[in-house]
């Protein structure tokens, strides 16, 4: 299946390749950067590239090109998705996936890209098994390494391999048995130029983190499980249990992980945290245009909008933008014309709001499309489709852990159209 | 210094200490993943090979992989070393030494490979069984003349019950034989039930092979509708000829309009693979989406739709892939994506290329009623930044106007507002656009016409100029002053100009010289001539066809009559589809799918059969279940005959009416007169049990209740439960998960351990399970129950015996009902069942007390039963508990029987004593 793989950085080094079965030569990778100049930014380049004697199919992340050499048909999700995996593994080992943390681990990146896949077929992708074959770094286990000689590597097989369990690790022990879930809710929307809705949603994770010993075995029920209309489970999840009872009934792998990601049923109408005002507008043969936007939460929520940042890509024309801030900082970025405004938190008694000039490129037509603002924020301590975590319920151990859940709000892909 | 480096390694390497040789391993490692060369190393490596140090020797591994193939005689040093470790105790090194071993592409050592994949294919450890099934295709890669033998190991590890293995055997099957579908039908329903618990990457893989299986051994799901579609023609046909002569035809359409009724197992794959729509994996939902597209009943690919809009959420090169095939599945069922319409709104962030893609699944979903909120989309998209963008915005608006005609006039004005918009790009796609619209319907717009004619003036995108010189050629007659004018002002830049807007010219000059030869025969003259000259030997070459072909000459024939008739002769309007039209004939999710070519490996979907494979080829000989196969046959009666047997029948069902279930000890017997009359004598003992109506519909619950999801057939799940309270050990979590999963090894239940001394008791309990055997959809009218009527059966104590009832539930009759071909494996017997010749009719429960019996052996079991009319073939599967007696004992004796051997069985009847 996967045949060989290549990590490439935005300045078009290779550094690093893998190979699965015979060594594919560099020079395959030529294919991708003539891709990637026909693109007009990373994010146009095609992720499946058809060559005279393979496909390419890649992934960017990170500022990282994976990009991984296929012979034979497979299907392309399969190879993107298991890339996305050898990514968040890198991730999850190295605290980040970048090119230097990358090269800083060169061997543990090549032990474990050498248990993930076999003959290009994936072998081990369970972070859980993968941990107990090959530890991942911390400057305490080099450290006692170097003086015992022991080594990272696991002598028998992960227990996980062959249990019905894969995702948990046979003996886990905590002091403190803790069970966290976080509920993690993001709104979708196009809002148009008179401030209507084209179009919002909600789409939602719960991410735990659980450190409990032994194999406990929990149950967690909503007190409005109807809300949840599309539902992707981590395999742990028992989908009978979910589908006869709406009851999250599950053995969790140790630490972190997502348990499951849900969309709320369209029928519900979403409550819009904030609303924008703006006027952007440019004249006809003059070389500036106006600017003015203000930003303000709605009435009804009663919890504070925070975090909130207006970014705008301005059309080509523009040079510059002479603007002032009731509230924040901005920034305007003359090469890429983008307009980052980091407000923080909204209050509702003093609007923010951002004015001034912008200054066009002279000569230049008027732009044609008013740019769209595009908008982050944050509300704590809410779920805004009013999802709720009825109880958890524990079996299978004795002891009492603690348990706590979080509910956060936040814009999504949240454009408001001028 | 490169070699100085490479000594000081060498050194390192040869030394006593681990460390050091950890030290120089990972420096060399950390070449191999530069692409920097390191063979030169390989002698001083491959001596590490049987290092004591785990990560020392796992590095070396990594780097005989790298080598080997280039430094095929040191490798062989190291066989020996992967050698032993095949033998080692410890699990992970065995698979590990495999993995290695499999993984040098040295071909000298084939015969090794070969040996040592097939001893770790009967391995203990299921992981080192999954690491055989790895090595499969290296070694099939390495030397394919080994097939023959490979497909053997296949074979039996196909036949694995662990998850572990499933997907990857699939893989090596799919590698090395994806044409042995034969090698896939007694292994189809474990890899259905095992689905949900197979690793994610297996599944995919097992998911798109089942695709194929199921398209060559079920029959369409949607038959039915296409026969719909043709039936009214040829009903039509068939009677006119034939109406006078007999009622052929009539048999003939009663054939063709027999009610679809899904296969078993087709219903089995659609419902075991629903679940896994809800995976956190891409790849999974992709493949199960496929799977529904190419085998779900129409009705049911809806569900898929949901799925696959959650996955847009995800990364841009998820979202890409996922829209190429959502946009190839919007054409062939609009209605699924339509609820989800806004959901492929555009936003300006989106990248170009799926902005494009979304454009192209909003454009699927157009239709009369969403038209307008679409087009209202289009107009915001219009005034994008994004000019590639806009130009598909533009197509798109053109392909909306040409399928739904309500709109055209909208389009066509929004798109002539845009001929005056200040990006040339913009224009240029109008004009194209335009261009095909206006062939639609031209006397209506020579404004626009005219308009058009004035661009040509400004607009410089070949592609465009070409579009207007054509049109007002075609068109010369509505604007008949400007045309001449346009030719005369192209001539002048003729020797400027693109090679297709030339082409165009001289279209324009024939043409007008055929309508309008006073004004531009002089100019057309003058563009031939300049054509004649061209550079490009395609104009000159239509400059002098063209010259031949209006200019009358002596030499010219009988063509010049007919120039103006060829020039301008009617031309259907372009017909603007979608790329993605047809695409699905590549099995979607697939590489060959979303580069629309076939890639190197594809397996062709294949259409489905007309007629259905034998089903039973599916049918497994689980050792430890036995199971009862049988066909049932029955024949409807003649025409004639329907009369005299009505009356008969009446009676006959009045009596079996009040009969019905009630069951007595001596039921095993076989003739049917003695029967009548031991049902008179045990009649009242039970309440009459009404069985069609109500059984039947929960039967029909089993198999498509809304729990489907989760389910398997019921005989394993009644099974396993009952596996589950006898080995007490059996209790895995995953058990609990999902109840159907079989994953114990089979347990040999001895048979008939009735002690001598023992005396059989009658049954206490009596809640009696019934269970179908043939339901009557699929029966055609005729079902089947049976149960366990858990009494001693007489003639032979080793026999079990089962109450079959049947029950008619069509107005017609049947009759000549018998048990044939029963497919009995060695060990098992069967009383003679004989021939029910009786007619039913009506919707009487007719109950038959066959005395189907069998041996309380504990192996298969087949039966088949056939008439010349209808075969069904049916099989029964007792439960475990069934095949138990309840038997009274003394403790003492019981204490005696109770030898380890029989352990577990005294534990189901150790409440009796």
């Amino acid at each position: 299946m996967i045949h060989s793989l290549f990590l490439i950085n935005c300045s078009g080094d290779i550094f690093l390749e893998k190979h699965w079965k015979s060594v594919v030569s560099q020079s395959v990778c030529d294919y991708f950067f003539e891709a990637q100049e026909k693109a007009a930014d990373v994010e146009n380049v095609p992720p499946v590239i058809s060559t005279p004697h393979h496909y390419l199919i890649s992934i960017y992340r990170e500022k990282i090109f994976f990009v991984s050499v296929i012979q034979t048909e497979v299907p392309p999700l399969f190879v993107i998705e298991f890339l996305h995996r050898v990514a968040d593994t890198f991730q999850d080992y190295f605290g980040e996936c970048s090119e230097t943390a990358i090269k800083d681990n060169v061997v543990i990146v090549y032990e474990l890209l050498e248990e993930m896949l076999d003959n290009g077929f994936p072998l081990a992708t369970e972070s859980n098994i993968l941990k107990e074959l090959i530890k991942p770094p911390t400057i305490l286990r080099s450290v006692v390494n170097s003086i015992t000689g022991s080594s990272n590597m696991g002598e028998t097989l992960p227990t996980g391999q062959l249990s019905n369990i894969p995702w948990r690790k046979a003996v886990v022990k905590y002091t403190n048995n803790e069970a966290y879930f976080d509920v993690i809710e993001e709104i979708d929307a196009i809002i148009d130029k008179s401030g209507s809705t084209v179009f919002a949603e909600i789409q939602g994770v719960i991410d735990s983190c659980i450190k409990l010993s032994g194999m406990p075995d929990l149950s967690l029920s909503f007190m409005n499980p109807r809300l949840l209309d599309d539902v992707s489970f981590h395999p742990c999840i028992r989908f009978k249990r979910w589908e006869s009872e709406r009851v999250l009934s599950f053995i969790p792998p140790d630490g972190n992980f997502r348990l499951i990601s849900y969309r709320v049923s369209s029928q519900n109408l979403v409550a819009i945290p904030v609303y924008v005002k703006h006027i952007i507008s440019f004249k006809e043969n003059s070389s500036s245009g106006r600017f003015d936007v203000t930003i303000g939460p709605k009435q009804n929520m009663g919890k504070t909008v925070e975090g909130v940042i207006v970014t705008v890509h301005m059309p080509k024309a523009v040079l510059n933008m002479n603007l002032t801030s009731t509230q924040g900082s901005y920034t305007f970025d003359p090469v890429l014309k983008v307009l980052t405004w980091d407000i923080g938190k909204i209050s509702p008694q003093k609007l923010p709001n951002l004015k001034g000039i912008v200054n066009l490129q002279s000569g230049a037509p008027k732009p044609e499309e008013n740019p769209s603002l595009n908008i982050q924020f944050k509300i704590q301590q809410l779920a805004i489709s009013g999802l709720k975590v009825n109880r958890l319920d524990m079996f299978g151990e004795k002891y009492k852990p603690f348990k706590g859940v979080k509910y956060i709000t936040k814009a999504g892909k949240f454009q408001v159209r001028t | 210094p490169v070699t100085c480096r490479h000594d000081d390694l060498k050194e390192m390497l040869d030394s006593n200490k681990d460390s050091l040789k950890l030290e120089a391993m990972k420096r060399i490692v950390a070449m191999i993943a530069r692409g920097k060369n390191a063979s030169d190393l390989f002698p001083a490596v491959v001596k590490n090979v049987a290092c004591k140090n785990i990560e020392v020797k796992k590095l070396v591994y990594v780097y005989l992989v790298r080598y080997a193939e280039e430094q095929q005689d040191l490798a062989l040093l190291s066989i020996s070393t992967f050698q032993r470790g095949l033998k080692d105790p410890n699990q992970l090194i065995r698979a590990s030494a495999l993995r290695v071993l499999s993984s040098i592409r040295v071909p000298i050592i084939v015969p090794i490979m070969m040996l040592a994949i097939k001893e770790a294919a009967s391995d203990m450890s299921p992981y080192v069984r999954k690491t055989a099934a790895h090595a499969i295709p290296k070694l099939y890669s390495l030397d394919s003349d080994q097939k023959d033998q490979l497909i053997e190991v296949i074979e039996k590890l196909l036949a694995d019950k662990t998850t572990l293995v499933a997907g990857s055997v699939v893989m090596a099957f799919e590698e090395v034989c994806p044409e042995r579908i034969d090698l896939i039908h007694k292994n189809y329903r474990k890899l259905c039930n095992l689905l949900i618990d197979v690793e994610e990457w297996g599944q995919v893989v097992i998911i798109n092979m089942l695709t194929r299986y199921a398209r060559t051994q079920f029959l369409s799901p949607n038959q039915n509708e296409s026969l719909l579609e043709e039936n009214p023609e040829k009903a039509f046909y068939g009677s006119d000829e034939e109406d006078s002569k007999d009622d052929k035809p009539d048999a003939a359409s009663l054939v063709k309009r027999k009610p679809y009724v899904m296969d078993p197992d087709h219903r089995l794959l659609l419902r075991n693979t629903k679940p896994l729509l809800q995976s956190r994996n891409a790849a999974v939902v992709m493949a199960v989406a496929q799977l529904y597209f190419h085998l779900a009943p129409k009705a049911e690919v809806g569900v898929i739709a949901k799925a696959l809009v959650r996955l847009l959420r995800s990364h841009r090169s998820v979202q890409w892939v996922v829209l190429q095939n959502v946009a190839t599945m919007s054409i062939k069922r609009r209605g699924m994506f339509e609820p989800y319409l806004k959901s492929f709104y555009i936003r300006s962030t989106d990248p170009t290329q799926i902005k494009i893609l979304k454009l192209e699944v909003l454009t699927n979903l157009a239709n009369e009623t969403n038209i307008s909120t679409i087009l209202r989309e289009f107009q915001t998209y219009i005034r994008s930044m994004d000019k590639d963008f806009v130009a598909a915005t533009i197509q798109a608006i053109g392909r909306c106007a040409t399928n739904i005609g309500k709109v055209r006039d909208t389009c066509l004005n929004g798109l002539v507002q845009l001929l005056s918009n200040r990006d040339e790009l913009v224009v240029a796609e109008s004009v194209v656009v335009i261009k095909k619209l206006l062939q639609m319907q031209p006397s209506q717009h020579s404004e626009i016409i005219k308009h058009m004619a004035k661009l040509t003036d400004n607009i410089q995108v070949p592609m465009a100029r070409a579009s207007i010189l054509w049109l007002i050629g075609e068109y010369c007659e509505h604007v008949p002053k400007i045309a001449p004018d346009v030719l005369r002002k192209m001539s002048k830049s003729f020797t400027g100009e693109e090679d297709i807007v030339k082409l165009q010219v001289i279209n324009l000059a024939a043409k007008l010289y055929l309508t309008n030869s006073k004004q531009s025969k002089l100019l057309t003259q003058y563009v031939l001539n300049l054509a004649k000259y061209d550079q490009n030997y395609d104009i000159r070459d239509r400059a002098r066809f063209i010259r031949q072909l209006i200019v009358p000459t002596e030499k010219s024939g009988a063509l010049n009559k007919y120039a103006k008739k060829l020039f301008l002769a009617q031309k259907p309007a372009p017909i603007l589809e979608s790329s993605f039209k047809d695409r699905d004939h590549f099995q979607l999710g697939s590489l060959s799918h979303l580069l629309n070519a076939k890639a190197v490996g594809y397996q062709e979907l294949p259409d489905w059969p007309d007629e259905a494979p034998d089903p039973s080829v599916r049918n497994v000989e689980v050792p430890w279940l036995p199971t009862l196969r049988f066909s049932l046959s029955l024949s409807f009666p003649d025409p004639e005959s329907v009369s005299e047997s009505e009356s008969e029948s009446s009676s006959s069902s009045s009596e079996s009416g009040s009969d019905s279930g009630s069951r007595g000890e001596e039921s095993g017997d076989q003739s049917e007169e003695e029967e009548e009359e031991k049902k008179k004598k045990k009649k009242g003992k039970e309440g009459p049990r009404k069985v069609c109506p109500e059984s039947a519909g929960r039967y029909h619950r089993h198999w498509r209740g809304e729990g489907a999801g989760s389910a398997t057939s019921w005989e394993l799940r009644n099974t396993s439960r009952d596996m589950g309270g006898l080995h007490d050990s059996f209790t895995s979590p995953a058990l609990e998960r999902r109840d159907q999963l079989i994953t114990s090894q089979p347990q040999h239940v001895p048979t008939a351990f009735l002690p001598p001394s023992a005396q059989m008791l009658s049954p206490v309990f009596s809640t009696m399970k019934t269970y179908e055997l043939l339901h009557r959809m699929a029966g055609e009218g005729l079902s089947v129950e049976y149960y366990f009527n858990r009494q001693p059966f007489p003639p032979d104590p080793h026999m079990v015996a089962v109450q079959i009832q049947f029950s008619n539930n069509t107005e017609s009759e049947v009759k000549n009902l018998r048990v044939s071909e029963p497919k009995l494996v060695s060990g098992m017997r069967i009383q003679e069942f004989q021939e029910i010749g009786k007619s039913m009719v009506g919707i009487d429960t007719c109950p038959q007390l066959p005395g189907v019996n069998w041996a309380g052996s504990f192996s298969l079991w087949h039966v088949s039963s056939s008439t010349h009319s209808r075969q069904f073939y049916v099989s029964i599967q007792p439960p475990v508990g069934e095949l138990m007696a309840p038997v009274f004992m003394s403790e003492n004796e019981f204490k005696k029987e109770q030898t380890p051997h029989y352990k577990h069985c005294t534990v189901g009847t150790g409440t009796w004593t």
